[in-house]
């Protein structure tokens, strides 16, 4: 289990990444905290022929709240923003997932924007950025763009994201006043990646959901003024709508019945 | 903020066995000074092997090309397995077989992470480099997986010198017990499925492997935990003399339970590689090779039928096992079952006793030692048994086991079957742990959660616990004919060396190849008794050489062997060095020697210490004055026991056996809890309890009793080796194979019950370490059953299986919502139809679809795809979603072509990340947009990505299809409508696997 | 900007438990071959290479990391503690060694080198941390010889004793 070889670069600032990104295209791999890319590396499933490396990059390690929400650069690891003091004011619904993204000792190199760019379609933080709609910005030679969460991943291990480009932020929305948020998730140990996780969000009638682990990547839905059994038969019928898979950790039937029985219990929550 | 209990001392007197004496081992390990295999200086110039794996279950190897491989630089040797096959005899087992292995594949792959080549090479990295560069042509077989379906006589035939998959069937009856079940007030029975696992020890195997040319053999450094049994079947199978194999194993080993007695295979073909290098050798396996590749406990299938009376005794039972030992054997196997054979019958007095044992092959990575050895498969069924007849009788199943029991006045008990039951009080033993473990408390609260309409169970169950096996046990499974002609196998020797040197520190060398147990902790503290001494004065090494060291074949840790024999060598052999220095001392101090006695560093006179010498004068003389020493004493002091014991006889001519030497009880009992709407099962209140006669050091042996729980825990909930019907694996990383982690296990009470020691071990100590792999996961089970009033409970015990049982239809979707799950037809596979609207007449679509030039532009990552002839094409494309991307090797051929309406398909395609086979079908039609084309195909993945991203897999799957869709769409239509953006896609996820590309 | 072909070997140094080390590596070279086999630092373990066991957990630059999950080349200039810097400057058990010693925390000692890391930062930010935030916080370190509970009673134990070592230093 060791990596196939692979130039190094490490660029000193984040022109350059884009510089040589824009050269070596989809040649090339970014790594950021390395807490998915290397598993796959050392496993031979990634073959790049050029890494670059971005996590010394201190342009990309800002942290801050702007008038759009809570911007966070590429560098940044989960691990700073759970020690962030915004987090529990502005961003209560990654307070709440955030501990369940793998252990502390990954949390501490894996970045924020590596979890959203790798697209696993049961990770947490695309969970929380799909149902706050929060954005992707990215940079290339070519330009920069915003890309909404619900454009920005597609499937599984997939996303909006050319081969040119760098995710160089990801922004957050804040938290309104008036909202309730909560987080949940079911998997057999600690840790590890869920096999359903649900996210909610209500505001006055409005009820949102986002679910993971079910459909091939974060799904969510809005309902307004469900209340009682209504919010059974919604969440029973986005439970067929996602259908799910069987594998060997759960059936896709479990997998319904958790998007039935979590999501009741987020939608709960948010509502006391 | 309080504490898990902690273990305490138990001793009687001053002695230091009883005494919760701190590890020896810790003052290395903690600071990062031990000596694994990987830590220990290779010599410069010492190669890395790795190995090419089968990505299939059961495959005919048509080709294998190195040529490549060969030709990379830094690369020493190309391994085949045909070349292990010509250079070594194939690895004997215990029985007469018709399976030839060699530890690498020849001519067919069984398994999926089967090696099939080696490669040498200056390192790791580039080792894995040169696998990249070998082909391996295969053509797949039906795999068999199932062992009771695999003993069908249509059932692919894994062997081609075995008449069945099932390689030996033995039928064995002891006392009546045809009569017993026809007498019966009553019988039943119950079937079991006990499910594959392991407990994965936190180091892999690691070989290290020279030639020799002085001895013509080899020198290898392993991990390697015995019986050294082995030892000779290596020797045999490299054709050597056994002198000639020099095997040594470091000071540290992380973890084996069980597992690395099967790394012989291994050293085997790293000695056949190192010859071909002419270079030592060194492969530390890695995770993904040890799931896949290295060891498992057998899965097994009990059928258990019972004859018992309305009064709840049980005069009969029946068991019908299936073992499923994967694709091969390899020494001691089949053992597990004929381990717990004398003790069928658990610790239940039941006279009549019918065992048909099935030993099947089947297409799975092959089995070896884990912890329990035979066990949790046995009483799993005994005592799931138990509870079920308690049940059918409104009996409480405790009661119903009481009255079953062996009683103390029986002891030693004969069991039906051959054990020798040497000690214990199992009622006692129940009796304190219902106590002190607060069951009636228990069954309150049981009573209050149904009240509150909760699912509450509570489960019982107990065990004997055997300790150091009979090295005779495994010619059970021979006919008493052939035994005899083979001669009586039996005992089981074990080794230790005590030695005082000329300034009276004591050394102390022994057999016992620990892996984390603490047995140099324990030694000193028994030859310390011995000897009059501190424990911290006693060096103990064992490290082994079986160039230097006293051994015999059962040398080793497994099956609790270290507390009845190691303890019991070392009491021996420290007892005779102590009667020689008496004999010397005696003439100092006028006495005689059996009124000499030994302390606080002084040998002395029994009836005046201060009629002394000092231990370390003693030791002199023996070394610097051998004239000075009485007539018949030899100089120097270096004792070595062999020791064994007379209880451990040879199988009977009826087939009985007394499997083991000593015997513990557990007893166990807890209350589970289940959620209704999740299934998963809480583990509420757990109570364990173990007599295993003298405990030599409280601490050792609660950290024995707690990591058994640990992993047994492991083995209920969550641990299972999970293959497809065709053999594909499943769980090839430790994010698919899960093991317990500090979130998860609940705390428990350990009960330690009035002990009985063993009269057949030195100091009364029996085994400890497997107790919690019998009694936990059917104890569990047992308290599901009693929760949910259900008999049919198989492990782990996932919460989307418990949910099940619990039962209630999953809610219908509302009217018109449209779907996305799966109706599986054959659920390993990716199986999917639908339809898709593309704006071009059939013909064209058709046309497109059979040119190779097109589509190959068409699909992305493709690099290559020609027509190899009639309706055949063979391409090389890029395959993969995101980052995880391969080359593959895609043949596809077309069938019943009806142009240009229909065709059906076939077709693989391998790459280094797995193989895939598919087949299916499709129709195109006219339609107002132009065509529909409908889609009907199922594919099958197997090799490393159905291993490590089975979460993925599916997903995945639907993703290319869509991307080739829209790639079709594009094509044929000229830029017209996209895909829709849902389909439910089938074909199309068969085609992109073949043809069509990641991004 | 760096650019380190992998066709070569390049070098490579950081401070080890304070003290300078240094090799050459190809860039795909894993931090733990590199400890293990450049610098002969095998007191890290290696169980899986895919970031699960733990076995491998190491301080970079003071937060515990998984060094089977990072390059070599990557830790260029960094300052990484390992098991072998725990012990008192005068060889004797450090105060997390010492409460492992005591509650029979270890068996074959092969997790050992990850969790005595991963603790070392976590009572660093948890000076009494509750039996709960304990398991969690071992929820990344695999260990199949114990039942954790023997570690997490070294844990409390190691806590206190830290707690009370700080309070004497002021
Ligand atoms: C034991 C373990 C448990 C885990 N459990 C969970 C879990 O429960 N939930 C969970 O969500 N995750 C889990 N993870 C994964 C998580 O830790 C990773 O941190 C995260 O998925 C990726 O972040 P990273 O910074 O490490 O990205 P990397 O591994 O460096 O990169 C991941 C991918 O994203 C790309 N990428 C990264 N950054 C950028 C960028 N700025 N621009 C463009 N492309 C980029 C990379 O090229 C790569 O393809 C676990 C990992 C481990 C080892
Ligand atoms: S070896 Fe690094 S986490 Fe297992
Ligand atoms: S002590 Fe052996 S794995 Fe933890």
């Amino acid at each position: 289990m060791k990596p196939a070889p692979f130039d190094y670069i490490r660029p000193d600032s984040v022109d350059e990444a884009i510089g040589v990104l824009g050269e070596y295209g989809d040649d090339a791999r970014v790594i950021a905290g390395g807490q998915s890319l290397l598993p796959m590396l050392n496993m031979r499933l990634v073959r790049p022929e050029v890494l670059i490396d971005i996590s010394r990059l201190d342009e990309l390690k800002q942290l801050e709240k702007t008038g759009s929400g809570v911007r966070i650069g590429a560098g940044v690891t989960q691990g700073a923003l759970a020690i962030w003091v915004g987090l529990e004011p502005d961003l209560p619904l990654i307070a709440r997932a955030l501990p369940n993204v793998g252990h502390f000792q990954t949390r501490n190199r894996g970045t924020v924007c590596g979890s959203i760019c790798h697209a696993d379609p049961s990770s947490e933080l695309p969970l929380c950025l799909a149902l706050l709609e929060g954005e992707v910005e990215l940079r290339s030679d070519r330009g920069a763009r915003r890309v909404p969460a619900s454009d920005f991943q597609q499937g599984v291990l997939n996303t909006a994201r050319e081969a040119d480009e760098l995710a160089t932020n990801v922004v957050f929305p804040a938290a309104s006043n008036g909202a309730a948020y909560a987080f949940d998730e079911f998997n057999h140990r600690h840790g590890d990646f869920a096999v359903v996780a649900v996210a909610a969000r209500s505001e006055g009638a409005r009820i949102s959901l986002a679910v993971g682990g079910v459909a091939d990547r974060p799904e969510v839905r809005h309902w307004t003024g469900l209340e009682g059994s209504a919010i059974d038969d919604a969440l029973n019928d986005l439970a067929w709508e996602l259908g799910g898979n069987d594998d060997i950790h759960a059936t896709a039937q479990y997998r319904r019945q958790l998007v039935r029985h979590l999501g009741r219990k987020v939608i709960e929550e948010t509502a006391r | 903020m309080t504490k898990f209990a902690m273990p305490e001392e138990i001793r009687e007197g001053d002695t230091h066995v009883g005494r919760r004496m701190l590890r020896v081992e810790d003052r290395s390990l903690l600071r990062g000074e031990g000596q694994f295999v990987d830590d220990v200086p290779v010599k410069k110039g010492t190669l890395h092997a790795a190995f090419l794996r089968s990505p299939h279950g059961h495959a005919e190897i048509i080709n294998i090309d190195t040529s490549r491989a060969e030709e990379m630089p830094g690369v020493f040797a190309v391994l085949t397995g045909r070349e292990v096959a010509e250079q070594t005899n194939p690895m004997i087992v215990g029985f007469e077989n018709p399976i030839d292995y060699y530890g690498m594949a020849v001519d067919k792959v069984r398994y999926v992470g089967e090696p099939v080549v080696a490669v040498a090479a200056v390192d790791r990295y580039r080792a894995e480099d040169a696998l990249d560069l070998i082909e391996v042509t295969y053509n797949v077989l039906r795999a068999a997986v199932d062992p009771v379906e695999a003993c069908e006589p249509e059932a692919p035939l894994i062997h081609p010198r075995a008449d069945s998959n099932c390689v030996s069937k033995r039928n064995f009856v002891h006392g009546e017990p045809d009569k017993a079940f026809a007498e019966a007030d009553r019988t039943t029975e119950l079937t079991i499925r006990y499910p594959r696992n392991s407990i994965t020890p936190m180091e892999t195997y690691a070989v290290l492997s020279e030639p020799n040319a002085e001895t013509g053999g080899f020198d290898v450094l392993s991990n390697f935990q015995g019986p050294f049994s082995v030892h000779t079947v290596m020797a045999l199978a490299l054709r050597i003399r056994t002198a000639s194999l020099r095997h040594r194993s470091p000071k540290n080993s992380g973890g084996s339970f069980g597992s690395k007695l099967v790394i012989f295979p291994y050293i085997v073909v790293l000695c056949v590689l190192a010859r071909k290098a002419r270079r030592p050798v060194k492969w530390i396996e890695d995770r993904l090779e040890h799931l896949s590749a290295s060891s498992v406990a057998p899965n097994r299938v009990t059928r258990v039928e019972a004859a018992y009376g309305n009064d709840g005794i049980v005069t009969g039972l029946r068991l019908t096992h299936w073992d499923d030992h994967g694709a091969y054997l390899r020494a001691p196997m089949p053992a597990p079952i004929y381990r717990m054979h004398g003790v069928s019958t658990n610790g239940y007095d039941i006279r009549n006793l019918a065992v048909t044992n099935h030993i099947v092959m089947t297409n799975k990575c092959p089995t070896g030692a884990v912890r329990g050895f035979g066990g949790p498969q046995l009483y799993f069924a005994v005592e799931r048994m138990m509870h079920k007849i308690a049940t059918e009788l409104g009996i409480d199943p405790l009661e119903l086991m009481r009255r079953n029991m062996v009683r103390a006045d029986q002891f030693p008990y004969k069991a039906i079957a051959g054990a020798l039951l040497d000690s214990g009080d199992y009622l006692r033993t129940i009796d304190e742990t219902v106590t002190e473990g607060g069951l009636d408390a228990l069954k309150k609260r049981r009573d209050e959660a149904r009240a509150q309409g909760k699912l509450y169970g509570i489960g019982y169950a107990a065990c004997v616990e055997p300790s150091q096996s009979n090295m005779g046990y495994i010619s059970t499974l021979k006919t008493g004919l052939e035994r005899e002609r083979a001669g009586p196998k039996d005992g089981a020797v074990a080794s230790v060396t005590v030695s005082v040197d000329a300034l009276g520190s004591v050394n102390v060398i022994g057999d016992s190849v620990p892996q984390g147990q603490g047995h140099q902790t324990a030694l000193s503290q028994i030859v310390a008794d011995q000897l009059g001494l501190d424990p911290e004065e006693i060096v103990v090494s064992l490290d082994t050489d079986t160039s230097k060291d006293g051994w015999s074949i059962a040398a080793g840790n497994y099956s609790c062997r270290f507390a009845p024999a190691s303890a019991s060598a070392a009491h021996q052999a420290a007892f005779r060095v102590r009667e020689k220095m008496a004999r010397i001392a005696a003439t100092r101090l006028n006495v005689p020697p059996g009124d000499v006695e030994f302390s606080g560093g002084r040998i002395h006179a029994a009836n005046n210490p201060e009629n002394a010498i000092p231990f370390y004068r003693v030791g002199g003389l023996a070394h610097w004055s051998p004239s000075s020493l009485p007539d018949d004493v030899e100089p120097g002091i270096r004792e070595t026991a062999m020791w064994n014991a007379p209880e451990l006889t040879p199988t009977t001519a009826n087939d009985e056996i007394n499997t083991s030497l000593a015997y513990g009880f557990g007893f166990d009992f807890c209350g589970v809890e289940i959620d209704r709407d999740t299934g998963v099962v809480r583990v509420d209140h757990y109570v364990s309890a173990h007599d295993c006669g003298t405990i030599l050091n409280p601490g050792l042996a609660e950290g024995q009793i707690r990591g058994s729980w640990a992993s047994a825990w492991g083995a209920t909930f969550i641990e299972e080796f999970c293959y497809d019907d065709d053999g594909t694996f499943r769980s090839g990383s430790f994010a698919e194979y899960l093991v317990p982690t500090a979130t998860e296990l609940p705390d428990f009470q350990i009960v330690h019950p009035t002990p009985h020691p063993s009269p057949y071990t030195r100091l009364g100590a029996k085994g400890i370490a497997e107790g919690n792999q019998y009694t936990t996961p059917v104890c569990v089970a047992n308290a599901v059953a009693d929760a949910l009033g259900i008999e049919d409970v198989q492990l782990p015990l996932k919460p989307a299986k418990v949910l099940r049982w619990i039962g209630g239809a999953e809610p219908p979707p509302s009217k018109g919502i449209q779907t996305n799950a799966p109706a599986q037809r054959n659920p390993s596979a990716i199986e999917v139809s639908g339809q898709m609207e593309v704006p071009a007449p059939p013909q064209e679509v058709w046309d497109l679809l059979l040119d190779p030039d097109r589509m190959a532009r068409l699909i992305p990552g493709c690099e290559r795809l020609v027509k190899t002839g009639d309706d055949r094409f063979n391409g090389t494309v890029m395959l993969g979603v995101g980052p995880v991307k391969g080359r593959f090797d895609v043949n596809i051929e077309l069938a019943e072509l009806d142009a240009p309406r229909r065709t059906t398909l076939t077709g693989t395609a391998d790459g280094p990340l797995g193989s895939s086979r598919g087949q299916g079908s499709f129709v195109i039609e006219d339609s107002a947009a132009g065509s529909t084309v409908a889609y009907d195909v199922s594919v099958e993945l197997s090799g490393k990505v159905a291993a490590v991203g089975g979460r993925m897999i599916k997903g995945a799957a639907r993703q290319l299809i869509d991307r080739f869709m829209r790639a079709l769409v594009r094509q044929a239509g000229g830029g017209g409508q996209a895909a829709p953006a849902r389909h439910r896609s089938g074909f199309l996820a068969w085609l992109m696997r073949l043809v069509g590309g990641g991004r | 900007m760096k650019n380190l072909s992998r066709d070569s070997r390049h070098h490579v140094t950081f401070r080890l438990n304070g003290v300078t080390v240094e090799g050459f590596s190809e860039p795909r070279m894993l931090l733990s071959d590199f400890l293990r086999h450049e610098v002969g630092a095998t007191g890290t373990h290696v169980g899986c290479e895919h970031g699960v066991c733990g076995a491998c957990t190491i301080l970079i630059d003071g937060t515990a990391s998984r060094s089977c999950l990072m390059l070599a080349v990557q830790a260029d200039g960094a300052e990484i503690d390992t098991i072998e810097g725990l012990a008192n400057a005068d060889g004797s058990f450090g105060i997390l060694q010492q409460a492992f010693h005591e509650n029979f925390a270890l068996q074959c000692g092969f997790c050992t080198p990850g969790i005595l890391m991963s603790l070392s930062e976590f009572l660093q930010d948890n000076p009494d941390p509750s039996v709960d935030e304990i398991k969690v916080a071992l929820s990344g370190n695999v260990c199949r010889c114990t039942s954790y509970h023997e570690i997490i009673n070294a844990c409390i134990d190691a806590a206190a004793a830290l707690r009370t070592s700080k309070a004497e230093a002021r």
